[in-house]
């Protein structure tokens, strides 16, 4: 299983591994993981003149990590790229055990049962189950024949890969590490899965924020919030009806009922006259779906009632968010959302967080303080500056041109990651490829979100720039076995 | 291979989805970086401690450079409310010595935002000032266990002379109108009150100075922003050389010991002020550091008014002190000649009108009646000039003109002396006349008396004084000022030129030889000193306050003068009583240093006396 270095593997075949591998991810990393380095530096620099290269400092010791980094991503590139193939489920159920394991015997961090103590080093095995979890979804989607839609089993399967190690971190209380592998639902979709899953979650999430950030003003006898979900329900239905069930001819129709009613009822309301919002919501989008219904029994497709389901599933999901909000989330849980969406104001207490962040980015302005320079960071205004809160540094320090420069580094590479994933010439190839780039996104959209006051706090890292050995080997893992199957793709053929 | 064909661009939704959490995140960033600029503030007031460094208040020289007010430093208790946490009360206050209840009025007087307009949870307030160097030693060993507090050194005034307190002045807290006038001042700031230390009080101040700190998010100063590029350093006030001898003025101050009134000297040649005493008058280091605000409220409800300076706010009858200047005014209207003699007969005798005299010569000419003080010939001139309907039109015309070189010798109107407070005294007009008698109803009778500075003419010591140098110059005057010096400035030009009176300056050295005689011969013979030719004139001016109050200015040497002097005595007799007595004995010390051995008897006697029992009593 393991290859020499220059990879003869295939017979006569010998081409170096270096040759095929892909060398502008691997400069970005480079970029990303020395821009990190010292990011980190400048979050723990305090006026003193300690050099970037004290191994006792944040810096140093990233220093250190970054080295044994490029250790380990030379020797994934050096193992033969059947291994992790054949070995994906025994390396997904290693990993699995791992996380039970530390549920058992992991001590209690600030809340989190997550982390293993092995004599100087903690690790966090929860980063390792990225990759491993990544390995076992791409085996499945490679294995003979397997079609996502081909039966219901198939999702089974895969859903349980995803949701193991889901559920584990859950029960180690790192809610934000576990939603991050919510994120391969974007595989399950790249691979067969309707899009409506994600639209429907994409409308869960906003209509679950719009309803509370508006919660607190009342238009038309109901709350803003739903109003304005209402009619966003009212647009999906038209929306869907012109685009998913292709009946343009019967949104339009609709699409002027709703216009109609719409402008009446509001100039009834600016006139004063008292109009019960929810009594005129629930009749139009109830008129709506019974509208849909009528249509399709004259012969038209399932498309339709699907449309009509989903404005249905909308009115149950929005009626029910009150009810969600205050019985399924834990207190701090609910705070913490309702501070991000600027329902709660409280910079002392749970807002703390996230205003000194703002302020810390906010003064950065165009061009930033300059490297060294940030006084929020150095005095320690924003909290977990150099792990979670690590952009805080770099919006202060480079402002705006340099926060844009590492999104724009970000997204390079995910678009790098999606280009690498549909030059596979196998399923398993892609569907990794798919795994790696869904991780960086929910990533970058959580870490860089949170902090700028977009998101709530979720406590995840920003990849290769958060301290911290693990998120850096468990993201080198993910990356250079990436490169390594990438190389490999002219090794054999396709099939 | 088993690519599905259909699904393949599934990739540019899912990359689409990318490139738009990217774009709102850059969309999201150029709102808090680079349109709204709050945060850079926000980010400014978390890190930065603005400390205000506070500068040396100039120092303060006599006329001979002996150092009269200098600078001792003083703590105050400072806080910013923000960072404040809840902390031993009991403690703190047993290290300062307050009780808690006055450390709790401290606090809402704080807060509260009509005493203290400044006051902002952000921003360092002053709680408590003025700790002795004990107190503060006792704070600072314990600081630590008070976070938001800290310990602001000020400096407070310390007196080598406790004298001159209305000339010196002293130095308070400023006043929320003193911020809303000046935006220099904050809260817990030091601002001149009284004397020069308000007057010259831009000059005293300095420029305030600024530190700004690094403050981390636990409030730990952690150095200086920038290597103290941003700081400004604070600039020393500067220093005032004052024309005061300060010896003479603590002289002059306990030859009035026990009295009411003033004493002022002027340099004749110069405007320059040598002392300015009222009396009764209190030590100056009375209102320095915590005792100041007991100190004050007692010296204000003090029914002798020590906090008035008598010598440039009071407003007197002039009496006999008056007349050289009626003299000047009627040689040089043409009234009356050198040679111009009236009859006395034991008084001015005019239809039913009489005016007392007392006994000597008659008729008498100007200095036979400056000598003796004869009311009747001013009375006689006087009348003289207001009824020359024949050159003036009217009384009232008369009157004018008369008034008009009053105010030209600096009576009537504030002479502009470089201290807070001046009177302006008072000289009626014609108009007053017309008000009270109705117009055309009223002649020189009906108002003689102010042609022997009684009735309706008033006059502050200062004013006295300075007809007295007026004199002595033959002619001109400068207008009197307390300051000779300021550090690296000039002073203004208003004390360095000469002003002439309407009245001719041949006609003054009649006069003045009339002021002479009356020293070697008349009412001031007991300003007759050996080796020193003084010129003089006494004043008894009746007043409705009870006995008469005694007055005397003169000048001296007679032919160089180097000194002119006005004594006011309140209800102290004959000016020859105490204004003599005290005018000669502060020529003799200033010119010669000493008082005489035959004259010991003299001093032994102001030193002793005691008028102030006379005060708002019956005439004896």
């Amino acid at each position: 299983m393991f290859n020499s270095p220059l990879g003869n593997s295939a017979p006569g075949e010998s081409r170096s591994v270096f040759r095929d591998i892909d060398w502008f991810t691997v400069i970005l990393y480079l970029v990303l993981v020395i821009a990190g380095a010292f990011s980190i530096y400048a979050a723990s620099y305090k006026f003193d003149d300690a050099s970037i290269w004290d191994f006792s400092q944040f810096s140093g010791k990233q220093l250190r990590w970054i080295g044994l980094s490029l250790v380990l991503g030379l020797f994934l590139i050096l193992i033969d790229v059947r291994f992790y193939e054949n070995y994906a489920y025994v390396i997904y159920g290693a990993v699995i055990l791992l996380l039970i394991v530390t549920i058992g015997i992991a001590p209690d961090i600030k809340g989190s049962r997550s982390w293993l103590v092995l004599g100087p080093m903690s690790l966090q095995p929860a980063e390792f189950g990225k990759f491993a979890t990544a390995l076992a979804l791409a085996k499945l989607f490679s294995s003979y024949n397997f079609n996502l839609n081909a039966s219901r089993n198939n999702y089974f399967k895969a859903l349980t890969i995803i949701l193991l190690p889901f559920v584990l971190i859950i029960l180690q209380k790192e809610t934000g590490s576990a939603l991050v592998y919510l994120s391969l639902f974007f595989v399950l979709y790249r691979e067969g899965m309707s899009g409506l899953v994600l639209l429907a979650g994409a409308c869960a999430v906003t209509f679950f924020v719009v309803a509370l950030k508006y919660s607190g003003t009342e238009t038309l006898g109901i709350t803003t919030g739903r109003v304005i979900v209402y009619s966003m329900i009212m647009a999906i239905l038209v929306l869907m009806l012109a685009l998913y069930a292709r009946c343009p001819r019967e949104a339009r129709n609709l699409f002027l009922a709703y216009a109609g009613t719409g402008v009446v009822v509001m100039t009834l309301a600016l006139l004063g006259v008292p109009v019960p919002g929810n009594v005129y919501f629930l009749c139009a989008i109830g008129g709506g779906v019974l509208y849909c219904i009528f249509v399709m029994l004259h012969g038209y497709s399932m498309r339709i009632l699907v449309s009509a389901l989903a404005a249905v599933l909308s009115l149950g999901f929005l009626l029910s968010i009150d009810y969600v909000f205050n019985k399924s989330l834990k207190s701090y849980q609910k705070e913490r959302i309702m501070v991000t969406l600027g329902i709660m104001d409280d910079p002392k207490g749970m807002g703390y967080n996230v205003n000194q962040s703002k302020i810390a980015i906010g003064s950065g302005g165009l061009t930033g303080k300059g490297f060294l320079n940030g006084t929020q960071t150095k005095l320690k205004y924003v909290p977990e500056q150099h792990t979670d809160f690590i952009f805080c540094t770099i919006g202060e320090e480079e402002g705006f041109v340099g926060s844009t420069v590492v999104l724009a580094l970000f997204l390079i590479l995910i678009l790098r990651i999606i280009s690498i994933a549909e030059r596979q010439p196998g399923i398993f190839g892609r569907v990794y490829a798919y795994c790696v780039a869904s991780y960086f996104i929910m990533h970058l959209a959580i870490n860089i979100g949170m902090v700028i006051g977009l998101c709530p706090v979720i406590g995840i890292p920003l990849p290769f720039f958060s301290y911290g050995g693990s998120s850096l080997w468990g993201f080198t893992f993910l990356l250079f076995i990436l490169l390594r199957i990438d190389a490999a793709r002219r090794e054999r053929p396709s099939y | 291979m088993r690519k599905d064909y259909n699904l393949e661009p599934r990739r540019y939704i899912i990359g689409g989805i990318v490139v738009a959490i990217v774009i709102i995140y850059i969309i999201r960033l150029f709102c808090l970086q680079v349109t709204d600029s709050r945060y850079k503030e926000y980010a400014d007031s978390n890190a930065f401690l603005r400390k205000a460094v506070y500068p040396s208040r100039g120092i303060i020289y006599d006329r001979e450079g002996r150092l009269v007010v200098y600078n001792q430093p003083a703590y105050d208790v400072m806080l910013i409310p923000r960072d404040v946490k809840s902390f031993d009360t009991i403690d703190f206050c047993n290290t300062i010595n307050i009780t808690p209840e006055q450390l709790r009025k401290r606090f809402a007087d704080m807060k509260d935002k009509r005493l203290n307009p400044g006051y902002s949870s952000y921003s360092p307030q002053s709680l408590i000032t003025h700790l002795s160097a004990e107190e503060y030693g006792r704070l600072q060993e314990k600081l630590y266990r008070f976070p938001g507090f800290y310990i602001q050194k000020r400096i407070l005034r310390e007196y080598n002379y406790d004298c001159a307190a209305n000339v010196l002045g002293n130095i308070r807290e400023v006043s929320p109108k003193d911020i809303e006038r000046d935006d220099y001042y904050s809260r817990g700031d030091y601002t001149g009150d009284m004397g020069v230390e308000r007057s010259y009080e831009e000059f005293l101040r300095g420029i305030k100075g600024a530190e700004v700190l690094i403050r981390d998010a636990y409030g730990k100063i952690q150095g200086r922003y920038d290597d103290g590029a941003h700081d400004r350093p604070a600039i020393s006030g500067k220093n005032l050389k004052l024309s005061i001898d300060i010896e003479l003025q603590q002289y002059a101050e306990s030859l009035m010991v026990n009295k009411k009134g003033a004493v002022v000297a002027i340099e004749p040649k110069t405007g320059e002020i040598l002392c300015l005493v009222s009396a009764p008058s209190f030590k100056p280091s009375l209102l320095v550091g915590r005792q100041r605000g007991a100190n004050y409220i007692a010296l204000t409800k003090d029914l002798d008014r020590p906090l008035f300076d008598r010598a440039i706010q009071a407003a007197y009858p002039p009496g006999s002190t008056f007349k050289p200047a009626n003299g000047l005014i009627l040689l040089h209207e043409g009234i009356i000649s050198p040679s111009t003699a009236y009859p006395c007969s034991r008084g001015f005798i005019s239809g039913r009108l009489r005016l007392g005299c007392h006994a000597h010569g008659s008729p008498l000419p100007l200095k036979p009646a400056l000598q003796t003080s004869c009311n009747a010939y001013f009375c006689w001139g006087f009348k003289a000039m207001i009824d020359r309907k024949s050159r003036y039109g009217s009384h009232a015309e008369a009157f004018e003109t008369w008034k008009n070189h009053l105010v030209s010798m600096g009576y009537g109107y504030r002479l502009g002396v470089d201290l807070p407070g001046e009177s302006r005294a008072y000289i009626p007009n014609s108009k007053v006349y017309d008000k009270v008698y109705g117009e055309g109803h009223w002649s020189a009778n009906t108002i003689i008396s102010v042609s022997i500075g009684q009735g309706e003419i008033l006059a502050t010591p200062l004013q006295i004084a300075n007809l007295s140098a007026t004199i002595a110059n033959r002619g001109w005057f400068i207008t009197p000022h307390v300051v000779k010096e300021i550090q690296d400035t000039v002073i203004d030009p208003q004390y360095t030129e000469r002003r002439y009176p309407t009245v001719d300056a041949r006609f003054y050295p009649d006069v003045a030889e009339g002021m002479r005689m009356a020293v070697t011969g008349g009412t001031c013979r007991l300003a007759n000193l050996p080796g020193i030719e003084v010129a003089g004139k006494t004043g008894t001016a009746q007043n409705p306050h009870g006995r008469d109050h005694s007055a005397f200015m003169g000048f001296a040497p007679y032919d160089d003068p180097k000194i002119a002097v006005a004594v006011y005595v309140e209800n102290a007799g004959f000016g020859a009583a105490f204004g003599v007595p005290i005018g000669s004995l502060v020529i003799e010390k200033y010119l010669n240093g000493h008082i005489a051995d035959d004259r010991k008897y003299l001093e032994e006697r102001m030193l002793q006396s005691n008028t102030i029992q006379f005060s708002g009593t019956k005439k004896h």
